[in-house]
Order: C-alpha cells, then sequence, then structure tokens
C-alpha cells in the first residue's frame, strides 16, 4: 500500500484499485462499469423531451448515482483529509509552455487561471468550459462510452469496438493538445 | 427502417445488465462505497488534474499511460476469471457483460470526445470529483456535457453511424 499522505500514488496503486472496480461492480450486482452513461440518465430524467434516446426507464439505472455519488465523496474527503496542499510538480517542458499563456499557478490540480467563474466571460474560459465540456458529452455518448467504459470496461471485456473507440479518443486528443488547444490558451 | 436503425445502433449503455431481484434503496449504498473508493484514488493519484492530462497528450509523463493500462490488465484478468469461473454475484445472480457493437460513432465520438477531453483535461468520471475536490466551475462544464449529450440524442438519427 502506498503511504497515504504521499501526492501523488504511484501509478501502480492507483492503476491496480480502478482495474478492482472492474470485478467489483460486477460481482456485487452485474453492473458494467462506466460512467458518461450518467449524463445520459440526467437527460432522461429530467429533460427527455419526448427524444426516443431519453425514453427508457433511467430509475432502473439508478445505482450509478449512487456510484457518482461516492466519486463526490471520495474526492471530498480526499481533498479535505488527505490532501498534502503541495503544489502539484509539472513537466518543466509543460510549466515553460504554460507560463506563455500566462498560467503560472500550480496550486491546485486545475489551473485557476481557466476553471473559474469569471474565466466564463473570457473567450478562452468560455471555449474551454463551455464547448470543451459540450463535446465530452456529445462525443461520448456518441461513441458509446467514455474512458470507463471503452477504455478500461470494453477492454478489459476484449472488445475490440472499445480499441477503436480508445484509439479516437487519443488521436483527438493528441491532435487537440497540440495543435489546437495552444492556439485557445493564447486568446 | 428508420425504427430497426435505432434499435440496432443503441450503444448498450441503458437498461442492460439489471437485476430481476428487488432491493431495497439502500443496497445501492454499496456502489456508492465503490465510488468513494474510486474519488480517493482519482484526487490522490492527481488523475483529475488538468496538469496530469496535458503531460500525457504531450508524451511528457508515464504516469496516466501506466494507471490505464494497469487497470485494463487487472480489469481483464478480472473478467477472464469471472467468466472461465462462472462467478456470481453477491445474490446469486449470474453475471452478464453486453457486447460492444461497432458503428461510427466510436470513430467521430471518439475524436469529438478525444478534443473536449484535452481541452478540459477531464473525462465525465473527474468532472463529478471535481466537483467533491471543491472546484465549483466545473459545474458549468457538466451542464454542457449533458447539453451535449441531449444534442447528440436529438440528432442521433441524423448523424453518421
Amino acid at each position: 500500500m502506498p503511504d497515504l499522505s504521499q501526492q501523488p500514488w504511484p501509478w501502480y496503486a492507483a492503476g491496480i484499485i480502478i482495474g478492482l472496480i472492474v470485478p467489483a461492480l460486477l460481482i456485487l450486482g452485474n453492473k458494467t462499469f462506466g460512467i458518461s452513461s450518467n449524463l445520459r440518465h440526467i437527460c432522461a430524467a429530467c429533460f427527455p423531451a419526448d427524444l426516443p434516446f431519453f425514453k427508457y426507464d433511467w430509475k432502473k439505472e439508478i445505482w450509478n448515482f449512487y456510484f457518482i455519488g461516492g466519486i463526490i465523496g471520495g474526492a471530498y474527503i480526499a481533498s479535505q483529509y488527505l490532501s498534502t496542499g503541495n503544489p502539484i510538480t509539472i513537466h518543466p517542458d509543460l510549466k515553460t509552455e504554460l507560463a506563455g499563456y500566462g498560467i503560472t499557478n500550480l496550486n491546485h490540480l486545475l489551473p485557476p487561471e481557466i476553471f473559474s467563474f469569471s474565466s466564463l466571460f473570457t473567450l478562452r474560459g468560455f471555449i474551454m468550459l463551455v464547448i470543451g465540456g459540450f463535446l465530452v458529452g456529445f462525443g461520448t455518448r456518441y461513441a458509446g462510452g467514455c474512458t470507463s467504459g471503452h477504455s478500461i470496461m470494453g477492454l478489459s471485456n476484449l472488445q475490440w469496438p472499445s480499441l477503436v473507440a480508445t484509439i479516437c479518443f487519443m488521436v483527438g486528443g493528441f491532435i487537440t493538445a497540440n495543435y489546437i488547444l495552444p492556439w485557445i490558451l493564447s486568446l | 427502417m428508420q425504427e430497426p436503425l435505432v434499435q440496432q445502433i443503441d450503444d448498450n449503455t441503458a437498461c442492460v445488465n439489471t437485476s430481476e431481484k428487488v432491493h431495497p434503496w439502500w443496497y445501492n449504498l454499496k456502489y456508492a462505497l465503490v465510488g468513494i473508493i474510486f474519488g480517493i484514488v482519482f484526487y490522490k493519484a492527481e488523475i483529475i488534474s488538468w496538469f496530469r492530462i496535458q503531460e500525457m497528450f504531450r508524451l511528457q509523463s508515464f504516469h496516466m499511460y501506466g494507471i490505464i493500462g494497469t487497470a485494463v490488465v487487472l480489469g481483464a484478468i478480472s473478467v477472464f476469471i469471472i467468466k472461465r469461473m462462472n462467478i456470481k454475484t453477491i445474490h446469486g445472480e449470474k453475471i452478464t457483460i453486453a457486447d460492444k457493437e461497432f458503428n461510427k460513432g466510436q470513430i467521430f465520438g471518439g475524436l469529438l470526445f478525444g478534443c473536449g477531453w484535452a481541452i478540459t483535461g477531464a473525462c465525465p468520471g473527474p468532472l463529478f470529483a471535481h466537483i467533491g475536490a471543491g472546484f465549483f466551475a466545473i459545474l458549468i462544464v457538466i451542464a454542457s456535457a449533458v447539453a451535449g449529450t441531449w444534442v447528440y440524442g436529438y440528432f442521433r438519427d441524423k448523424l453518421p453511424h
């Protein structure tokens, strides 16, 4: 077990625990690991608008709301009681690159220069919070899953469509992070 | 022709693996407990950090690749054992995992999600963890993601699959 106070936990510790979530959910109640479905269940519960895609009994999927409720609680516990409070250590090249865009605050897991309510009223903040979020919701549902449903659950079950999806996630991410995001960050 | 198509491309995310048994609501707390563990790992391993995702897409760190790779290997071994030994749930039910059907959505949707992942530095799981960790501006990102999901549902029949 890693030292609980240490941060970040090493990759193998995190990887082992996340990998074990797959059998845990299956054995606890025959549930497949997948988080982006919750975005669909929220639509089905709150704004079904008579669309066939949202007409199903979302209450049968309510376990997943408990699951993400737990994620929120776990992140709260970790941030309140297990946090070191130290700044995040990042690759020097990334640090230099981000400083060029005015992003220098490394005291939190997210840069407050972007992820704050006030940044919403800048072009850069609007694109990153609103357009970025829209792409996450639209893209995951179009692909039929996200990192958990395809890359971890799907690959664990040796599903080749999930491999296609995972490769496309990475290709989209590489192109965006290296060629599109620098332009957005410079706005 | 339209109706069977919708059935055929259903993405297996809703109403599968639903238990036939009826349990009281608090049985769901077991999933909340798994979620709490996941949330702590998300935070402590810095998986929910925008910076870690940027390092991943710039090949500046092995961290995220190590996490996802280890999780997949362990998940695959677990699924193999569950299928091979015909392990049942704690309530004695058979474990079934629906196959993923291929459609072009995994390509187009996958590329679009990858784009959103690089911008927001988060996939759907970390977005919820951010709220717990006190990054409330992420509520805007979640609301936008719900909107994106809804717009997909609205235009679904017109999109290539």
